[in-house]
């Protein structure tokens, strides 16, 4: 049988699979699927709540700007350290995952400080469920924050222990994508707060 | 190529050679693994139908003296032998989350999503059997935390399956809303957790590990209703958690998301600025979709055994697949109708009127093209079949009253009353059951090896059918009359006094009913270790799980996977040998019966064959 013939016929009935993904990715977008849900029915439930009225206003800490361009700073990061597993230069994707990772970090602790600032703003967890919203979305997002770091971690040991080059991409193709979605679903957090206060 | 030779060689031919930990225990096998679901739900089944036993026994006979139960009830009991008004709302909110959530839900998808789908599309195993072991173990925590609820002494949750607050919130309002609702709340958290992880397996092993051959348009239908269903767990699920978790701040952190100006005692609460119905749309917007989750296993189930023992192909494959996916859909955008009475606006109340309404299309265009494939089949009424009749009965019976329910003019009489139990009941709790009961009959020989018994699996049939309607038909009446649901005690009120003796019957055929399931207990546990050996193929079906050995090893198929090359229909074809193709006979081997666009085929499938053969090689 000759190949071109297969190619042929294969366009007519294609048996195989047609969309071929890996399933552990695969699994990583379903999962980041369901993150998705699980914040738009935080934000939804904001929607509602305030159109009900007695909403107490309040100003969005200052750090917030500086987290947001924090966690964009991260994500280039984490693209060069991506970029440059791939091209099997490991020196440098360390530097970069780790530089994610630091930065990673700084954002976590520039919410924590967020926090600080709205208690001096006299918005508090327990209270007008204005503030509490703030702080069960921007806590929650935090928290999924600290798992992608723990991921972040994971990768950092397996790329110092030469576990990553250009034909393993998988666990570092899923860290990148998680991280990115993160910072994504921060900026949306962010701008939705900002628009509705 | 690449990433063919990685989905493939997982789990290729590797044996097992685990102890009894690792084989039946923490197995990484998706057969274990809903084997052990299906126990499970199944215990939890029997005590969740025990708990509604008991509550009948309140309603049916008010005027009994319970003493007797005293052993069991112990403190639950009156002094004058009756069951304590706090505990029938405990028994209540019980009963529903067990059978909605953890017998339906997870028995059920749990189950079947797990034993058929890599069976039916021609897999190894799950995707991920790591993560498969994981959903069973979380689930199981979660099971232990409700159980655990049940025995502690202010007693399990009693603000209803759907925890609705203020009453789920305050402990101070129900001795229920206290220790036991936490408990409620953490084993939830984690059942939230194990459905995620088995329904992220069930979508990705669909999508990418189906073997060759195996387009969309050959899935069986059980796979596109389990593969629909974890689409739609994915989506609300998370919506329950967020509702659960507002409610755990509020329970126990102070906040005030849906609590505002409340008094008890007397006494002002601090909480203000929240609101009761932002729950109720959280909670809805999965509650809804879960309806779903729950009936559409069952509905693909069906849909196979109705052909296989109709021994005609399913009539409208893709009416079935497009009414499946219409629902799924349909399902996010109803959920007010279950709020019609909480004071929305009475235009966005016939908005959701209109959605809801339109759900009957696609219900209606199943239930026709199940009578469609019986209409001049030639029916094989085994246990499988005879429940799967009853399912198509029951959500005719129940889907009726939900057109009713859905007008919200109506709903505004019926809401909460005796009317909306007995729709639902019948229309989800009956149907999926019989789902289920269908699907234990059916696949039983590919469990374990060996056949239930027709007969008593008939007298199992006959009885709960019979059952079920007297226990549900006579709910509609009670419920126009305006008996609301979830009372203690109706004979306070002269009005309702009339209904003592429906009420009396009611629990009679609910006793009954309980009664008969032990008959199938008895046969399922019995068959397990004595039942008559099964043949590979005992229904003559076409699917790829009945080409497995007669007890499927680790990995499934001894050999090379199958490959498919036709629908899983192909019953009683004009011309054909026999009434059943199963799904891997290439149409080189039915000149007698193949359509002429079949025939076409035929020259693709040498190809194919060769191309596997080069893959093979390769590595
Ligand atoms: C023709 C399609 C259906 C329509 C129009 C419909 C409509 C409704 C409406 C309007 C209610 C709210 C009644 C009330 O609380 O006042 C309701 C309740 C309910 N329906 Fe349906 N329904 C349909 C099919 C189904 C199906 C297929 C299921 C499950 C598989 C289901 C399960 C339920 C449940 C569980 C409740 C009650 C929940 C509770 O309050 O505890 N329904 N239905
Ligand atoms: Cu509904």
């Amino acid at each position: 049988m000759s190949t071109d013939n297969t190619v042929d016929l294969k366009i007519v009935e294609e048996p195989k699979r047609p969309l071929a993904m890996h399933p552990k990715k695969f699994g990583m977008w379903l999962f980041m699927a369901s993150v998705m849900m699980l914040f738009m029915a935080l934000t939804s439930a904001y929607i509602v709540r305030q159109a009900e009225g007695n909403w107490v206003y309040f100003e969005l800490p200052s750090l917030f700007y500086t987290t947001s361009v924090i966690i964009i700073l991260s994500s280039i990061s984490m693209q060069w350290s991506y970029n440059a597993a791939k091209k099997d230069n490991t020196s440098y994707s360390k530097i970069m995952l780790l530089i994610t990772s630091l930065l990673g970090f700084g954002f976590l602790i520039g919410q924590f400080f967020g926090w600080k600032q709205l208690v001096t703003g006299n918005i508090y967890l327990v209270g007008n469920p204005s503030g509490s919203f703030l702080y069960i979305i921007t806590g929650l997002h935090g928290l999924h924050i600290v798992s992608a770091i723990v991921f972040l971690l994971i990768m950092l040991n397996a790329v110092y222990t030469g576990k990553v080059d250009s034909k393993n991409m998988t666990k570092m193709e899923m860290c990148t994508t998680y991280w990115h979605f993160l910072g994504g679903l921060w900026l949306y957090l962010f701008i939705f707060l900002l628009l509705y206060r | 190529m690449a990433h063919d030779t990685h989905t493939h060689d997982e789990g290729h031919g590797h044996e097992h050679h685990g102890n009894f930990w690792t084989t039946y225990i923490f197995s990484e096998d998706h057969k274990v693994i809903a084997k052990q679901f299906l126990i499970t739900g199944m215990a939890w089944a029997l005590l969740g139908g025990i708990l509604s036993v008991i509550f009948r026994l309140q309603l049916g006979f008010p005027d009994a003296n319970l003493s007797w139960l005293k052993p069991i009830l112990g403190g639950w009991l009156t002094a004058e032998g009756k069951i304590d008004p706090e505990f029938y709302l405990a028994l209540v909110t019980m009963h529903g989350t067990i059978m909605v959530f953890f017998v339906l839900t997870a028995g059920l998808s749990g189950t079947f999503s797990n034993f058929l789908i890599p069976l039916q599309v021609g897999a190894r195993d799950m995707a991920s059997g790591f993560m498969n072991m994981l959903s069973y173990w979380f689930f199981f925590i979660s099971s232990c935390f409700m159980f655990t609820s049940l025995f502690i002494s202010t007693g399990p949750a009693a603000g209803g399956w759907v925890i609705y607050p203020p009453l789920s919130a305050l402990p101070q309002a129900i001795s229920g809303s206290g220790l036991g609702m936490t408990l409620w709340l953490i084993s939830m958290a984690l059942f939230i957790v194990s459905s995620l992880l088995g329904s992220i397996n069930y979508i990705t092993t669909v999508i990418n590990l189906r073997t060759v051959g195996m387009s969309f348009s050959k899935l069986p239908l059980t796979i596109w209703a389990f593969f629909l269903t974890a689409i739609i767990g994915i989506l609300s699920f998370p919506v329950l958690f967020a509702a659960a978790l507002l409610l755990i701040f509020d329970r126990s952190f102070g906040t005030s998301f849906y609590l505002s100006d409340i008094y008890i005692g007397g006494e002002a609460l601090p909480n203000q600025g929240g609101s009761p119905i932002l729950f109720q749309h959280l909670f809805w917007f999965l509650g809804h979709p879960e309806v779903y989750i729950v009936l559409l296993p069952a509905l693909g189930i069906t849909s196979e055994i109705i052909a296989t023992n109709s021994r005609k192909p399913i009539f409208g494959y893709k009416a079935m697949v497009g009414s499946i996916l219409f629902i799924a859909i349909l399902s996010f955008v109803v959920w007010a109708h279950h709020m019609f009475v909480t004071g929305m606006n009475p235009f966005l109340g016939s908005i959701f009127t209109l959605l809801t309404l339109i759900i009957a299309v696609p219900s209606a265009v199943k239930i026709f093209n199940y009578v469609t494939t019986i209409w001049r089949g030639n029916l094989r009424f085994t246990p499988g079949m005879l429940f799967s009749l009853g399912l198509v009965s029951f959500f005719l019976t129940g889907g009726i009253t939900g057109i009713f329910l859905g007008n919200s003019a109506v709903d505004i009489q019926l809401h909460d009353t005796y009317f909306v139990v007995a729709h639902f009941h019948l229309v989800m709790g009956s149907a999926s059951f019989f789902g289920m009961l269908a699907g234990i009959y059916h696949w039983f020989p590919k469990m374990f090896g060996r056949m239930m018994n027709e007969k008593l699996g008939s007298i199992h049939f006959w009885i709960t059918f019979i059952g079920v309607y007297m226990v549900f038909f006579p709910m509609h009446y009670i419920g126009i009359a305006g008996f609301p649901r979830r009372y203690y005690t109706w004979t306070n009120f002269e009005t309702f006094s009339g209904f003592a003796d429906l009420n009396f019957v009611v629990s009679v055929a609910a006793i009954v009913t309980l009664g008969a399931q032990f008959i199938f207990l008895f046969n399922f546990f019995y068959s397990m270790f004595r039942g008559r050996i099964a043949s590979a193929n005992p229904w003559q079906s076409n699917t790829l799980e009945w080409t497995t050995p007669r007890n499927p090893g680790h990995g499934n198929w001894p050999g090379e996977i199958p490959t498919v090359y036709r629908w899983p229909y192909d019953y009683s074809k004009p011309g054909a040998k026999e009434d059943f193709i199963p799904q891997n006979i290439p149409f080189s081997e039915t000149p007698e019966s193949n359509l002429p666009h079949e025939n076409e085929l035929i020259k693709l499938e040498g190809v194919e064959g060769n191309a596997i053969v080069v893959e093979e090689k390769k590595h």
